[in-house]
């Protein structure tokens, strides 16, 4: 049967990550290329790069990172993070990425998804969803990292990405983020229930429980946490334990 | 040895590139190109595929002699060749994807889309899944039965001969994973992709 993914992600900003595991072994806790080595020689499913490099300039170094990592890790690579054109996934893909994770461009421009679905075909378009709680059982869809309101529905929205070609949803609770205190699981529920493709609960994990409350309350195809991993509390195979010794499949 | 990866314009094939020279350690010459004369002198090929049957098909035809030295190298003079994903896919006659398209035929058979049993199970059908070993095939070797590999796919290859199957893995349905026939292999699955047990795979195909 088909497994469910922990997903371990590193924000990287100019080239280095921004949140650290502070593991004895490292010699550069900041090194990206390490650290996705050590997740993928862990068990992660799948590693993800968040790009959060603010000035241009910079951008190329992720690419850098990418290539670097993909002769390392045999296991998917999701990078996102600034991808705004055709252009930009050409080049993450070229250098090694197996998907790319469109936010804002797919905000402003929905036919952006279809473009590059058709162009690269589905398996290889995520779609970042975040969202925040406006009312009873209502979402809606923020940008730039939570700060820029866009008055679109969060579940409408996440159909619509879904018709026009994305793969899978990575689906962020901006409420939850950096809370430690669980992901939304409202919003999952919400956003599984009403699409048919994998999505991927990001945001809010605090402990393995969490990581539960998203698959099995929430209808999570994969977990996607920073913290807990970064900061050493648990290690993958931590999770991929527990999660098993609750019944819940997943790839020891 | 000299083994060819098929780079004909299919989407993303630089993982495929990475795992196969991971494994061939500078022993084996990995040649990524679609230059007919090298495939030609070529003691392997891997034949990647991604995007839709019909693209990837598209593709294949655009360049000028390809699919004709393909068939050469796999059907009349019986060299190895690795099919991967819409790759291993192409060997269908026909596949269904965005609209009915012929493929190599080199396996009868045809390519659908997957079951979802009325949105009960999600489409594309990605992450990690067991495969279940049914044919000793020379690609297996040292990997487990129940081994996991990663999959990335809506569609599925539904051969007419079933004795060509190697593997399955279950989802929705029993999907077909793996072929073999003769000296033609293909994985549903993305070896490259898969961690350990990918490059096993890997390594087994280059060592034929």
């Amino acid at each position: 049967m088909l497994k469910n993914r922990i997903i371990p992600c590193l924000d990287v900003k100019n080239g280095r990550v921004v949140k650290g595991i502070n593991f004895v072994e490292l010699k550069d806790a900041g090194d990206p290329v390490e650290q996705a080595k050590i997740y993928s020689d862990g068990g992660a499913d799948e590693i993800c790069f968040l790009d959060i490099t603010a000035s241009n300039e910079n951008r190329d170094t992720i690419i850098d990172i990418v290539k670097k990592t993909s002769k390392e890790c045999f296991v998917p690579l999701t990078v996102g993070g600034g991808v705004r054109t055709i252009q930009n996934i050409t080049d993450l893909l070229l250098a090694g990425a197996d998907k790319v994770s469109i936010n804002t461009a797919a905000v402003k421009n929905v036919g952006f998804v279809k473009e590059a679905s058709k162009k690269f075909g589905s398996q290889c378009i995520v779609v970042a969803i975040d969202a925040k709680n406006v009312s009873d059982n209502k979402w809606e869809v923020f940008t730039h990292g939570g700060r820029n309101k866009t008055g679109i529905d969060a579940v409408e929205f996440a159909k619509q990405v879904e018709f026009n070609g994305a793969g899978e949803i990575l689906l962020t609770s901006m409420d939850k983020d950096g809370t430690k205190s669980g992901y939304d699981v409202d919003l999952l529920k919400a956003i599984t229930k009403s699409t048919n493709i994998p999505v991927i609960a990001s945001g809010g994990v605090g402990t393995l429980d969490h990581l539960y409350d998203g698959i099995v309350k929430g209808g999570a195809s994969a977990v996607l946490a920073a913290s807990i991993f970064h900061y050493g509390e648990f290690k993958i195979k931590d999770a991929k334990e527990y999660l098993n010794s609750k019944n819940v499949s997943v790839r020891l | 040895m000299n083994v060819t990866i098929v780079d004909y314009q299919s989407g993303n094939i630089s993982s495929v590139i990475n795992s196969f020279t991971e494994v061939a350690e500078g022993k084996v010459n990995i040649e990524v190109t679609s230059d007919i004369k090298k495939i030609k002198h070529s003691d392997k090929i891997v034949l990647p595929g991604q995007g839709s049957f019909k693209s990837c098909v598209d593709s294949l035809n655009s360049i000028n002699g390809l699919v004709d030295t393909l068939k050469e190298f796999a059907i009349v003079k019986n060299k190895p060749l690795l099919g991967i994903c819409v790759g291993l896919q192409m060997f269908a006659d026909i596949g269904y994807e965005e609209t009915e398209t012929k493929g190599l035929g080199w396996i009868s058979g045809k390519v659908s889309k997957l079951d979802n049993q009325n949105g009960k199970f999600k489409l594309p059908h990605i992450g990690w899944n067991e495969i279940n070993i049914i044919k000793d095939s020379k690609i297996f070797k040292n990997i487990k039965n129940n081994s996991h590999m990663y999959f990335v796919h809506s569609y599925e290859f539904v051969p007419e001969d079933k004795s060509v199957i190697s593997a399955t893995t279950d989802y929705s349905s029993n999907i077909v994973c793996s072929v073999e026939k003769e000296n033609i292999f293909g994985t549903q699955f993305h070896p490259e992709k898969s961690d350990k047990t990918g490059l096993n795979l890997i390594q087994n195909f280059l060592n034929l």
